[in-house]
């Protein structure tokens, strides 16, 4: 049986390192432009910024809430693909230093996963402000959005504790990753509407993760209401079952890293 | 304290590293995949108090840095156990694992996070590292612009902070300037005078016999000998290294190592006899002058006792 109450203890135990690894991806980001750390809020209001002009002036014009739709698909694609592709490196990027010094190598995993995460938390500041300019009517529901964030994080975290895992072993996995994530976001209904699709089609949908937290996102925003126990039952049980697996893939192994580095 | 146990180490080699997925499934179709397990560390046990000095001795790839790696928990062991009596401190490639483009500050930081140092201990610590690196005034400078000097000196400064109950040298004893050198040689006959358990991984007989009490004999793995009669088995390693002879007996040690002496007399004879002939040359054809300089300086070297 593993135990996850010693994970708090050893992520409590390695705090500062965690905190200054967090920190050295933050400063790394953003060392070479001149706005600094300002950057990480410039970039997704200027990025949803085009978006918002994209679809209100050319495209979905006589849409209602178009843009919040499309921004509410588009920060959490981006979040889940940059937190995978960009962490499944996490550990092949400090081989250096994990074949000098005995460190638990899913702190590293770890670190990265919450620099993606503070970043996802500035755009979904931006998104609100968007949403405002798309009329949106805010209200307390918005403060369930803590749930499915909550929750993607983890499955982030466990998606990328398996490509990590597989990443020291198979360094091709970043390409074949990269057609994964393709595939995905055109399944994740990011730009399109799959209201016309037969009944059948759509339940496909729920197959995808990414699009569970996506319809999260989008239905609080767009229609005002908590989601069903159904969306619920679904974000909780992917969440759970990327980050278990994940951690048993990894911690499985683990050991075997430093023969590959 | 430190207690090693049957310690084995064998890890996968052949067609398994960098061929990627693609690869991978490709050969196994074909069923030309192939792991072949290579043993790095094979049976070795040993076990030293503290204050004890070892020197692992071996040739290249007899798995000295395995078995260091090991000691350090980076490794772990197929088979058999360690155990550690304290905190362990690796000197491996000191300059290794620093980010580049971090500042020498940052860099600090992070890497005595991950030496385990606390926080406050850390930022404290702080100005005495940069101090004992000399690095002063670069301390805004991104690592890669340091030279690689200055990067082992501030990887030895950091790693050398705190007395650690188990120190691993690989090779390190010679970082930086000959100031910084015997600052640092200073420094770690503190932490072995401290009490530290300390294991040195060197080619260099003489080292090992100047500062080890112990020696750990490794060759291709396997454990030749774990013993604290050191000069003798240095001698016989001399020997080994000569003739590619191991000895399988406490005999064939004593034997080895009488041979090396043997031979190494006979060197020296055969060098003394060649300066002689030498010597007689130069008395016969060179110009006066010249020729008892020669003759004093080749004196001096053999026969100091006539000149006085």
């Amino acid at each position: 049986m593993i135990s996850y109450t010693t994970i708090a203890e050893k992520i409590k135990a390695r705090k500062f390192l965690l905190e200054e690894l967090v920190k050295r991806d933050f400063k790394k980001k953003y060392k070479r432009s001149i706005l600094g750390i300002f950057w990480s809020v410039l970039s997704p209001v200027l990025m949803m910024l085009v978006m918002r002009l994209m679809f209100t002036q050319f495209f979905g014009r006589d849409i209602p809430y178009y843009t919040t739709y499309i921004l509410a698909g588009n920060i959490v694609f981006s979040y889940f693909r940059d937190a995978t592709s960009e962490g499944m490196s996490a550990v092949v990027g400090n081989s250096r230093i994990l074949t000098k010094i005995d460190l638990p190598q899913m702190l590293f995993v770890f670190s990265k996963s919450i620099s993606f995460a503070l970043n996802f938390g500035i755009s979904i500041v931006v998104f609100f402000v968007f949403c405002a300019f798309d009329g949106i009517p805010f209200g307390w529901h918005f403060i369930t959005l803590i749930i499915p964030t909550i929750l993607l994080f983890v499955f982030n975290l466990g998606i990328t504790l398996i490509l990590s895992t597989l990443y020291v072993f198979m360094k091709d996995i970043r390409y074949l990753w990269s057609v994964c994530l393709r595939l995905l976001m055109y399944m994740s209904a990011v730009f399109y509407r799959i209201d016309g699709y037969p009944e059948a089609m759509k339940r496909l949908f729920w197959l995808n993760p990414v699009y569970v937290y996506i319809t999260y996102f989008r239905e609080v925003a767009m229609e005002g209401r908590v989601p069903s126990g159904f969306v619920h039952a679904l974000a909780i049980g992917y969440a759970v079952a990327a980050f278990v697996v994940g951690r048993y893939i990894f911690r499985k192994y683990e050991d075997t890293f430093v023969f590959y580095f | 304290m430190l207690d090693v146990k049957n310690l084995r180490i064998a890890y996968p080699v052949g067609d398994v590293l960098d061929i990627g997925l693609k690869e991978t499934v490709i050969r196994k179709i074909k069923r030309d995949f192939q792991i072949r397990e290579f043993v790095a560390v094979d049976n070795v046990s040993f076990s030293l108090k503290q204050g004890d000095m070892l020197g692992i001795i071996g040739h290249n790839g007899a798995g000295k840095s395995t078995l260091a790696k090991a000691i350090a928990g980076v490794v772990k062991p197929t088979c058999g156990t360690i155990a550690r009596g304290g905190k362990v401190t690796a000197l491996l490639e000191l300059s290794a694992g620093f980010d580049p483009d971090l500042t020498v500050r940052e860099n600090t930081i992070l890497r005595a996070a991950m030496m385990g140092y606390s926080k406050e201990y850390a930022l404290k610590a702080y100005d005495h590292i940069i101090q004992f690196a000399e690095l002063q005034g670069f301390e805004e400078r991104s690592f890669k612009q340091l030279s690689s000097g200055m990067k082992a000196r501030l990887g030895f400064s950091i790693a050398s902070l705190v007395d650690p109950e188990i120190l691993i040298l690989d090779e390190v004893l010679s970082v930086g300037d000959s100031g910084f050198r015997k600052k640092s040689e200073k420094r770690m006959k503190e932490i072995i005078g401290g009490g530290a358990v300390t294991l040195l991984i060197s080619h260099s007989m003489r080292q090992v016999q100047s500062l080890c009490n112990k020696i750990l004999w490794l060759d291709h793995g396997r454990q030749i000998a774990f013993t604290d009669k050191v000069e003798l088995y240095c001698t016989a390693y001399e020997e080994f290294m000569r003739t590619k002879e191991l000895p399988k007996t406490e005999e064939d040690v004593v034997r080895l190592a009488h041979s090396y002496t043997e031979w190494k007399q006979s060197e020296t004879e055969r060098a003394a006899r060649i300066e002689t002939k030498k010597l007689e040359a130069i008395l016969e054809n060179g110009k006066s002058e010249a020729a008892v300089k020669a003759a004093v300086a080749i004196l001096r070297k053999q026969r100091p006792e006539l000149l006085a």
